[in-house]
C-alpha cells in the first residue's frame, strides 16, 4: 500500500505553478492504478490555504502545509526542514515533486534526512505490474531507461511538461499545518532578490511554442568572405522579438562569448542546448547555422515539431532529427522571414 | 580568509563518443565502457576551476579535488586536468557509471572528505558540478553536504562574490534564465556549479608536474569501493528508436523558404 505525497510549493501570488498541477495530475493518475494507495499533499509557502483551495477537489486523503514567512524564500537550509517534515507527517513512501529550480535544490538532501532513495528529471511515473517504474534519461538524454525501487520512501522530481495538469474545480479546503522550527543555523543564508535582464532583453522564454537554435555558423565568415555577426544579432533578436521565442545555442557559439569573443553580445551559457546545456520542452524547433553530430543534437529531443536552415544537405545535425531541412543561407532565409513576420 | 575548498567531480565518456547501452552482470553499463575516453564531467571542471581561481585570490587556500572512477580512467583524466590549476587529489577506486546509485556515491565521497588530514571545517567551501553528464541527476552533492552536516547549500552556481565582511553572495540559476541572488553567511556552505564564467585554463606544465607529485601516490592509495544498487531494478535502457523521415529541401528560393516558414510559425 504506497501512501503517495505530492510536495509543492506556491508561488508569488500563493497559488499552485503550471509544474506543481502536473506533478499532481501525473500522482492522481498513479495512484488510480496502485490498489489501496493513498494520496496526500503537502504544500509550502507563505501561506497555503489559496494552494490547497485550488486543488480542493483533487481527492487527496490530506492536505498538510508548511507555512510562514521564512519558507516565502526558496532557501535550502529552511525548505529542506519543511519537505523532511512533511515526507515524515505524511508517513509517504512515494514523494512526487514537481522539477522546478526549488525542488532541485531541496530534494535530494531532504531524502538523505528521510533515509530514502530519489530520482530526478523524470519524464513519466507509471505502474508496471502493480509496481510504480519510473522513466527518465542517462547520459544527457542520450539513452532512456525504465526502473524501480524498493526502498522507501521513494523521491521523484518529474519534469514540467510531461503529464496533463490537475485541474479541478477550486473549493474550501481543509489543511493540516505541519509545525516546523528553524533554529539560527538554518538562517544564515538570505535570499535578496533576482537578477534578470529586462523584458527585451530577455532571450529564454520557457513558455514559448518556438525554439529558435542559433548555431556558431553565424558568426562565420560568409560568401563574401566577411564575417557578419552584428547583422547575424540584429537578425536575431529581430526573429525573437517578432515572434516571442525562445533562444537556444549550441556550445560552440556560447563558447566563443565564454573565450573573450563577444560575436553574439546576448548569448550566454543560460542558452545553451543539448550535451552540457539544457533540454528545453518546445511545441516547435528551428534550429539555424547548427552543425554537429548526435551528441550535439540532444538539445531538441524533447521538441515536437523541428526544422533546420542549413547550408549542408548531409548535416547529421538535421538528417533523421528534423522534419524539414531548408538547405539555404540562414542570413538571406531570416532577413526575409522578419520582413515577412513585420510586414502582417 | 583562506579557505579549505573541497571539489568533487567524476570522469565521464568523452561527448563525442557514440554510446550505447549493454547489460552486465551489475546491470546496465556502457559498450566498450573501459575503453571509451574520458574526461572530466564539464560541470565538476567549471567548479574545480572556480575553486581554483577564488584560491588564488586568497592566498593560504587550499583545494583538493575528490574523484571516484576507475584508477586507469582517473590516471588518464589526470594527466590533462593536472595540468590546468594546482590541486591535491584525493581519488576513489569504484565505477564512474551514471547507472551507479547516487546516495552510495554520496557516501563514498563524503566518507572520503571526512578522511582529508587537516581539513578546516569551519572555512569548508564544498564544490562540485550541479549536475553529471552521466546520471544527471543532480542530486549527488546535496546528499554529500547533508553527510558533511551543510545546510547552506546553492544549486545551478554562476557566480560566488566574497564580500570584505567574508559572507558569501551568490548567483544560482533558476527558472526562465534568471539568477536567485542569495548572500550567506560565510563558510561553511556547499555549491553546485552550473558554467560559472571563467573559460577553460590554459595547460601550464610547472602545475603539472606540481600536482602529478601528489595525484600518483594519491591513486596509488585510492581506497576501492564497491556499489551495490541495493533495491534498484533497471526494466530497460535502451537509445531512442525514433528516426524522422527528413524533408530535404534543395533547391526552393529564400523568400519561398521564408514564407513557408512563417506559415509554419504561424499554424497552431
Amino acid at each position: 500500500m504506497e501512501t503517495i505525497l505530492v510536495l509543492a510549493h506556491t508561488e508569488a501570488d500563493g497559488s499552485l505553478g503550471k509544474a506543481a498541477l502536473e506533478t499532481l495530475g501525473a500522482a492522481k493518475t498513479l495512484s488510480a492504478s496502485l490498489a489501496g494507495s493513498t494520496l496526500v499533499v503537502g504544500l509550502i509557502g507563505t501561506e497555503v490555504q489559496a494552494a490547497a483551495n485550488q486543488i480542493a477537489a483533487a481527492g487527496a486523503a490530506r492536505l498538510l502545509g508548511v507555512a510562514g514567512a521564512e519558507f516565502a524564500q526558496p532557501r535550502y537550509s529552511s525548505d529542506v526542514l519543511a519537505v523532511e517534515a512533511l515526507g515524515k507527517a505524511a508517513a509517504a513512501t512515494i514523494v512526487l515533486a514537481p522539477a522546478t529550480s526549488r525542488m532541485n535544490r531541496v530534494l535530494a538532501g531532504a531524502t538523505q534526512r528521510l533515509g530514502g532513495r530519489i530520482d530526478t528529471h523524470a519524464t513519466g511515473i507509471a505502474a508496471a505490474d502493480g509496481k510504480p517504474a519510473v522513466t527518465r534519461w542517462y547520459y544527457r538524454q542520450r539513452m532512456e531507461a525504465v526502473l524501480s525501487r524498493t526502498q522507501r520512501p521513494w523521491v521523484v522530481a518529474l519534469e514540467s511538461g510531461c503529464s496533463a495538469a490537475f485541474a479541478g474545480a477550486a473549493g474550501q479546503a481543509s489543511v493540516e499545518l505541519v509545525s516546523v522550527a528553524l533554529p539560527a543555523a538554518h538562517q544564515r543564508t538570505t535570499v535578496t532578490g533576482i537578477q534578470a535582464p529586462s523584458a527585451d532583453e530577455q532571450t529564454i522564454r520557457p513558455d514559448a511554442k518556438l525554439l529558435f537554435v542559433a548555431g556558431a555558423g553565424w558568426t562565420k565568415k560568409q560568401a563574401d568572405g566577411q564575417a557578419h555577426a552584428a547583422e547575424a544579432e540584429q537578425i536575431i533578436l529581430g526573429f525573437l522579438g517578432q515572434t516571442k521565442s525562445s533562444l537556444g545555442s549550441t556550445k560552440s557559439l556560447v563558447d566563443l562569448s565564454g573565450e573573450g569573443q563577444q560575436v553574439l553580445k546576448f548569448m550566454s551559457h543560460l542558452n545553451q542546448v543539448g550535451q552540457t546545456g539544457s533540454t528545453p520542452r518546445h511545441a516547435k524547433g528551428l534550429a539555424t547555422c547548427c552543425h554537429g553530430e548526435e551528441p550535439h543534437t540532444v538539445g531538441w529531443r524533447f521538441i515536437n515539431e523541428r526544422r533546420a536552415i542549413n547550408l549542408n544537405a548531409a548535416c547529421s545535425w538535421a538528417q533523421g532529427k528534423a522534419d524539414v531541412l531548408y538547405v539555404a543561407d540562414a542570413f538571406a532565409v531570416m532577413r526575409k522571414v522578419n520582413e515577412l513576420l513585420a510586414a502582417k | 580568509m583562506p579557505y579549505h575548498i573541497v571539489v568533487c567531480g567524476s570522469i565521464v565518456p568523452d561527448p563525442l563518443q557514440t554510446l550505447e547501452p549493454v547489460t552486465s552482470p551489475t546491470g546496465p553499463a556502457l559498450k566498450n565502457e573501459l575503453m571509451l575516453p574520458a574526461v572530466l564531467d564539464p560541470w565538476a571542471g567549471h567548479a574545480l576551476f572556480e575553486a581554483a581561481n577564488l584560491a588564488k585570490q586568497h592566498p593560504g587556500s587550499k583545494v583538493w579535488f575528490v574523484s571516484m572512477g576507475p584508477k586507469a580512467k582517473l590516471q588518464q583524466v589526470m594527466m590533462t586536468i593536472a595540468q590546468k590549476v594546482p590541486f591535491e587529489l584525493v581519488a576513489i577506486d569504484g565505477p564512474s557509471s551514471g547507472f551507479t546509485e547516487a546516495s552510495e556515491v554520496a557516501a563514498a565521497l563524503a566518507d572520503a572528505i571526512q578522511t582529508i588530514p587537516g581539513l578546516d571545517k569551519a572555512h569548508l567551501l564544498v564544490f562540485g558540478g550541479w549536475e553529471s553528464a552521466s546520471r544527471g541527476a543532480g542530486v549527488t552533492m546535496q546528499m554529500v553536504g547533508e553527510r558533511l552536516g551543510l545546510v547552506d547549500q546553492f544549486q545551478g552556481v554562476d557566480k560566488l562574490t566574497v564580500r570584505a565582511d567574508g559572507s558569501l553572495e551568490i548567483l544560482e540559476r533558476i527558472e526562465g534564465g534568471k539568477h536567485q541572488v542569495s548572500t550567506c553567511a560565510g563558510t561553511p556552505a556547499l555549491l553546485g556549479w552550473a558554467t560559472g564564467s571563467l573559460p577553460e585554463p590554459p595547460n601550464n606544465p610547472q602545475v603539472g608536474m606540481l600536482n602529478m607529485r601528489t595525484v600518483m601516490p594519491a591513486l596509488q592509495k585510492a581506497k576501492p569501493v564497491k556499489l551495490a544498487g541495493e533495491g534498484l531494478a533497471f526494466a530497460s535502457v535502451s537509445l531512442p528508436k525514433q528516426r524522422r523521415e527528413t524533408r530535404i529541401v534543395k533547391d526552393m528560393a529564400p523568400d519561398d523558404i521564408a514564407r513557408e516558414i512563417v506559415e509554419w510559425i504561424k499554424k497552431d
